[in-house]
């Protein structure tokens, strides 16, 4: 059974308690920090903007899991979570627009149907996922180009399929389980575009080994993708999509190994949707307003830093998932296990004054470091290699929100002479519309940075943003409890 | 179960649990946002709430997020030209 949004919701209007815990982001990480604080005795909150538990990974339709169940894994695990947390106090549709440190601990301010609600707690655990890594291309701003995520989120969560002709592109093993379920659903996958040379992963067989189930799972959809006779091509690239008011065409090009296009090799694809993505971007809103230190991943992402116990450097503070490094649902519930017994240790030690006795059990940190071995083999054979920025005319939009060109990005470093990625952004306006940077953030860092990879400085000047989510005057304006005003 | 909701006159079906977004691709409409700058069209693009690609306006309300907006019964929902952000206070 899977849990309905009241359940578990106090009702609005009450001073709430402090919280041992407070867990942000009700994923794969989530749950499992929740249910694992739950199960050494803390009293614990857990809050998701979603509508209900799973995250990412285990998106279902509302109170349907049945009706997707062909398209995940390991639903045994949701299961077990989903009842490990469901003593939690729960407030699912529960968006956290900012976190901040409070008297005894820290507060969790959310928004809920136009009202806030502040949420105290002693200790949190951020487990905030992550969203597609993107970079633009000509004409990515067409209807029927959607990000892989989204493909796939309209599939698991909504049961739509995206298109009936479809290309998937971009680089990671996460195209696969994308283009295996469009299949598997009745669209036309035209191909699969991989941008690196993935045989890579023979030659790291040894980081692979300890996680076989991850491997087990590739197979699946490779199986998957011959069944339904999609083609797979690696060193290839959508670089343009085509179409008047939405997508007709796009091309696709043979790309050297610094991912520049091979003359001559451009052919077009006709397709009504295309599904891309570049790895992931873990969003930090959350750890950054609080301060938490930060570095850059294998991958080339800013993420949290934690140690062992998934503590940040802030004390009180937990990061758990995708937000301390992108590396799948198994490694973000093996890090959400530590991070629950940790915190609720933490929270629970403080309350009795009492010395911290951390036990996690070494099967738990074990298993954790295999994954992320994994993760990193993953992530050396996907990396995004700068050729990408010779696909784009100078009227490329890099910024879909401001609608700010590759030219203009490009006329704030080279002619305004921006040397960092907070200034190009200032001086071009990319990333300052509604999606305060989400999605072109990474790409300007990377516009700004020229040949080189950007620095740490670079991607944090454009993930720094006041707030996790828009918020209406009026919710502000409507503190738990008062009627809501439109 | 299936109901509709009205966008722009038509009736769109839906199943619970949709969002307006995924009601409007699975009718076969995939743009119903025009940018400020070039009029461009624009329907849902991340499906998870992080890029406002996908805002339209629901009962009355601009500037939604469709691919969040649960769809409802006798909703009414209307494409949105250029995307103020008027009343949002950051
Ligand atoms: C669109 C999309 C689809 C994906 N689909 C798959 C897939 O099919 N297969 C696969 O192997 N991997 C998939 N991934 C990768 C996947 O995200 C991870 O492997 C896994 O889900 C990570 O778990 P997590 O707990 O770290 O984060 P998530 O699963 O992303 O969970 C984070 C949760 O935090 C909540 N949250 C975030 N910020 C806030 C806030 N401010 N306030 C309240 N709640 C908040 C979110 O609503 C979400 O439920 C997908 C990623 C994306 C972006
Ligand atoms: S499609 Fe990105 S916010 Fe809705």
């Amino acid at each position: 059974m899977v849990t309905s949004p009241s359940d578990g919701t106090p009702p609005a209007g009450r001073a709430m308690e402090t919280y041992d815990v407070a867990v942000v982001g009700g994923g794969p990480a989530g749950l499992a920090a929740a249910s694992a604080a739950l199960a050494t005795g803390a009293r614990v909150v857990l809050v998701d903007a979603g509508r209900q538990p799973g995250g990412q990974y285990w998106r279902h339709p509302i109170g349907d899991l049945g009706a997707v169940a062909d398209l995940h894994h390991d639903l045994a695990t949701f299961r077990r979570l989903v009842a490990g947390a469901s003593a939690a106090v729960r407030l699912f549709g529960h968006q956290a627009w900012t976190v901040e440190p409070a008297e005894r601990g820290f507060l969790v301010r959310a928004v809920a149907d136009g009202m806030e609600r502040a949420v105290p707690a002693r200790v949190l655990v951020l487990a905030p996922g992550g969203y597609d890594r993107q970079v633009p291309f000509r004409g990515w701003d067409l209807p029927g180009v959607y990000t892989a995520g989204g493909a796939q989120a309209l599939l698991k969560g909504h049961q739509v399929v995206a298109g009936r002709r479809v290309v998937v592109g971009g680089t990671g093993p996460f195209l696969l389980p994308v283009a295996a379920g469009l299949a598997v659903r009745g669209a036309s996958v035209a191909g699969v575009f991989e941008a690196n040379a993935p045989a890579g992963w023979l030659r790291r067989a040894g980081s692979v080994l300890p996680v076989a189930g991850k491997l087990t799972e590739g197979a699946g959809y490779a199986a998957a993708l011959a069944r339904h006779r999609v083609p797979y091509r690696s060193r290839r690239a959508i670089v343009a999509a085509h179409g008047a008011e939405s997508l007709t065409a796009v091309t696709v090009a043979r790309l050297d190994a610094r991912w520049r296009v091979l003359p001559g090799s451009e052919r077009i694809v006709e397709c009504d949707t295309a599904a891309v993505g570049w790895g992931f971007t873990p969003q930090l809103e959350l750890p950054l307003a609080l301060g938490c230190a930060t570095r850059v991943d294998v991958d080339g992402s800013l993420v949290v830093a934690v140690d062992d116990l998934q503590r940040t450097s802030v004390p009180g503070v937990y990061v758990a998932g995708e937000a301390c490094g992108i590396g799948g649902a198994p490694l973000a519930v093996a890090e959400g296990e530590i991070a629950g017994r940790a915190a609720a240790n933490a929270a629970t030690a403080a309350n009795a004054a009492g010395q911290p006795a951390v036990v996690v059990p070494s099967r738990l940190r074990r298993r954790r470091r295999a994954l992320r071995r994994f993760a990193a083999a993953m992530h050396e054979v996907h990396p995004v290699r700068d050729g990408w920025q010779t696909w784009l005319g100078e009227d490329t939009l890099v910024c879909r929100c401001e609608e700010v060109t590759a030219g203009e990005v490009r006329a704030a470093v080279d002619e305004l002479g921006a040397t960092d990625a907070r200034t190009a952004k200032l001086l071009s306006r990319a990333g300052m519309g509604w999606c305060q940077g989400r999605v072109c953030g990474y790409a300007t860092a990377c516009v700004a940075a020229g040949s080189g990879r950007p620095v740490e400085a670079d991607l944090r000047g454009v993930a720094e943003r006041p707030i996790a989510a828009p918020i209406t005057l009026s919710a502000l304006a409507n503190p738990e409890g008062a009627p809501r005003q439109q | 179960m299936s109901h509709t909701f009205d966008f722009d006159g038509r009736a769109i079906p839906f199943t619970t649990g949709q969002s307006v977004g995924a009601a409007l691709v699975a009718a076969g409409i995939r743009a119903w946002r025009t940018t400020r700058r070039e009029g461009r069209p624009r329907g849902i693009f991340c499906g998870i709430g992080v890029c406002f690609d996908c805002l339209v306006e629901v009962d009355g309300v601009p500037n939604q997020r469709a691919c969040l907006v649960p769809a409802a019964a006798d909703m009414i929902v209307r494409r949105q030209e250029g995307a103020g952000r008027g009343h949002l206070a950051v």
